[in-house]
């Protein structure tokens, strides 16, 4: 798949937590087909100290109205810059880029767990498998009932699962301490949140003995696997996460 | 038609925009993103006798107006170059010239023998300068004997087109250009990247794992001009100018103070089609300028009185 370098319209920038928004962004051509997992690079216009491009992964797509989201949280001052963003500005990106989550076996049933803002790309997963005939099983984990974030369209996957580390919705405590993990079995599980959740998921996986993917957030300076600098220590080497990744299976991963 | 070309003794360039040594991969990564083929040459990662995995992540940390990296030359050895790399560069209708490093006089004096053997790689760029590796690399280039030494023993041994690359992590770099001309370098490009260093205040903690890396981006490209208008005075070969290039009138700061060529290397990341802008706008300039000829315009500064 061909990758692009464009100015996209911003048509919304939707706060949704403090420090969580969604852009929606409007492609002048017609998108390209993107895979789950797949990921764009903003440019950062208008300050010396944020250089390099900000690697946003893809939150869902909207073929017919040739639009996407992306779903972002505030951790610098590139992503600050971000999130001034208004209705009609336009925010230059590469895009698509990286691999994508691979889909389960015909009758696999399907787990996907997110964390956060990393429940981002697991919506475009989730819409993805069920427009495949999957109806996977959600699991998000979020540190309080105000950082609960576009739970409705998780709804529109399947069944929802929710803990919260102060107990104030759902489950309280981590993903992992989620009563569906002793009730409900899982032939595959996909993963993106904080380093020490997606660890915690493919330690779990491992000792079932089931598959786990989990998405990586590397610090990124191309994104097209030109830099070598966002590597991952692999069972193969070092691989870029911008092109071997971001997606890893976890019996890939040093874990 | 505006005059674009530049030769290197007698190796011809269609135009002096060349890609930097660990910034365009092999060139595949960029085909997306423009025709690679209409570059005046693109210089290919690092590569080293062994197979390396380079240093351990994180080996990247942004700065004000750049990066550092430590990648720590992350290549795949001569032998995969040689089997697999080599035949799909062959496509390229541009001069595809390989880095080589070593950490042993020898290991660059063997890559160069057998490099010299391929026949679609015109040139090779020593590298004696990159910062981010225990043994050889910058050490090569910040003792003059070193540098006199290496460039000697590869010229011996390589028959084609010799580029030195020099670093800028000394006191008189113009002593260096010298003692690689004196070798018999054919061609010297300059700067490599400035070791430097960030410190991740959140973390406490250094933000690369080798503490230190090379600073990149146009935080240094005042430092790159300076050091390139020194050499261009001081050697008669040509001089291949990089360091901070982000745009046309970057590049053409660093011809008019006395570079032949120039490499675009970090700019690429931000801008994967950077390269083929700037080939572009130096086009325009010497349009508008009413130039004929780029070499016109090298060194422009100080023929001036």
């Amino acid at each position: 798949m061909s990758k692009r370098i464009e100015d996209l319209k911003v048509l919304e920038n939707k706060r949704l937590t403090n420090d969580i928004f969604l852009l929606e962004l409007l492609a002048a051509d017609k998108l390209p087909d993107f895979k789950p997992g797949q990921f764009v690079q903003v440019r950062v216009d208008g300050s010396p100290e944020t250089f390099l491009r900000r690697p946003i992964s893809i939150h869902d797509v909207d073929y017919e109205r040739n639009t996407f989201k992306l779903m972002i949280q505030i951790a610098g001052k590139g992503t600050s810059a971000l999130s001034d963003l208004g209705r009609g500005d336009f925010v230059n990106l590469i895009y698509p880029l990286g691999n994508s989550f691979s889909l389960p076996a015909v009758s696999n049933k399907v787990l996907l767990v997110g964390g956060g803002c990393g429940v981002a790309p697991l919506l475009f997963l989730g819409k993805y498998l069920r427009s495949n005939g999957y109806v996977p099983d959600v699991l998000l984990g979020f540190r309080n009932k105000k950082r609960i974030i576009e739970y409705r369209e998780y709804l529109k996957i399947g069944n929802v699962f929710l803990t919260t580390e102060d107990g104030s919705e759902g489950e309280k405590g981590y993903v992992t301490d989620h009563s569906i993990f002793s009730a409900g079995h899982y032939d595959k599980i996909y993963c993106c949140g904080p380093d020490s959740m997606m660890k915690a998921i493919a330690g779990y996986c491992k000792k079932i003995g089931i598959s786990c993917e989990v998405s990586l957030e590397n610090l990124m300076a191309c994104g097209i696997g030109a830099c070598l600098c966002c590597i991952v220590d692999t069972v193969n080497g070092n691989l870029c996460s911008c092109t071997d990744g971001p997606v890893f299976d976890i019996k890939d991963l040093k874990w | 038609m505006v005059k674009l070309g530049f030769s290197i003794g007698d190796l011809h360039f269609k135009n002096p925009v060349l890609t930097a040594s660990g910034t365009f991969g092999y060139g595949a990564e960029f085909d997306d993103f423009f025709d690679v083929s209409r570059l005046g040459g693109i210089v290919v990662k690092g590569t080293t006798l062994e197979p390396r995995e380079g240093n351990m992540y994180p080996r990247m940390a942004e700065t004000p107006s750049g990066m550092l990296n430590a990648v720590g030359l992350q290549n795949k050895g001569i032998d995969y170059f040689e089997k697999s790399i080599y035949p799909r560069l062959k496509g390229y209708d541009t001069n595809v010239i390989v880095n080589i490093n070593g950490s042993y006089v020898d290991d660059y004096v063997t890559l160069a023998g057998r490099i010299d053997k391929l026949n679609k790689i015109p040139a090779i760029e020593l590298n004696i300068s990159c910062p981010n590796v225990k043994m050889g690399g910058m050490a090569f280039g910040t003792n003059l004997e070193s540098a006199r030494e290496v460039t000697r023993k590869v010229r011996a041994v390589y028959s084609k087109i010799l580029i030195v690359k020099l670093s800028p992590n000394v006191t008189n770099i113009v002593d260096f250009a010298r003692v690689v001309e004196e070798e018999g370098a054919d061609s010297i490009s300059l700067i490599n990247t400035l070791l430097g260093m960030s410190v991740d205040v959140k973390r406490m903690k250094p933000s690369l794992s080798t503490i230190t890396g090379g600073l990149s981006g146009p935080a240094i490209k005042p430092v790159a001009l300076r050091m390139v208008w020194q050499v261009a005075k001081a050697v008669s070969i040509p001089v291949i100018g990089m360091g901070g290039i982000m745009t046309a009138s970057d590049a053409l700061e660093f011809i008019l103070a006395g570079a032949s060529a120039v490499q675009v290397g970090t700019a690429s990341f931000i801008n994967p089609r950077c390269s083929i802008e700037i080939l572009d706008g130096i086009e325009k300039y010497l349009v508008e300028k009413k130039f004929a000829d780029i070499k016109e315009i090298v060194g422009y500064i100080n023929h001036i009185d």
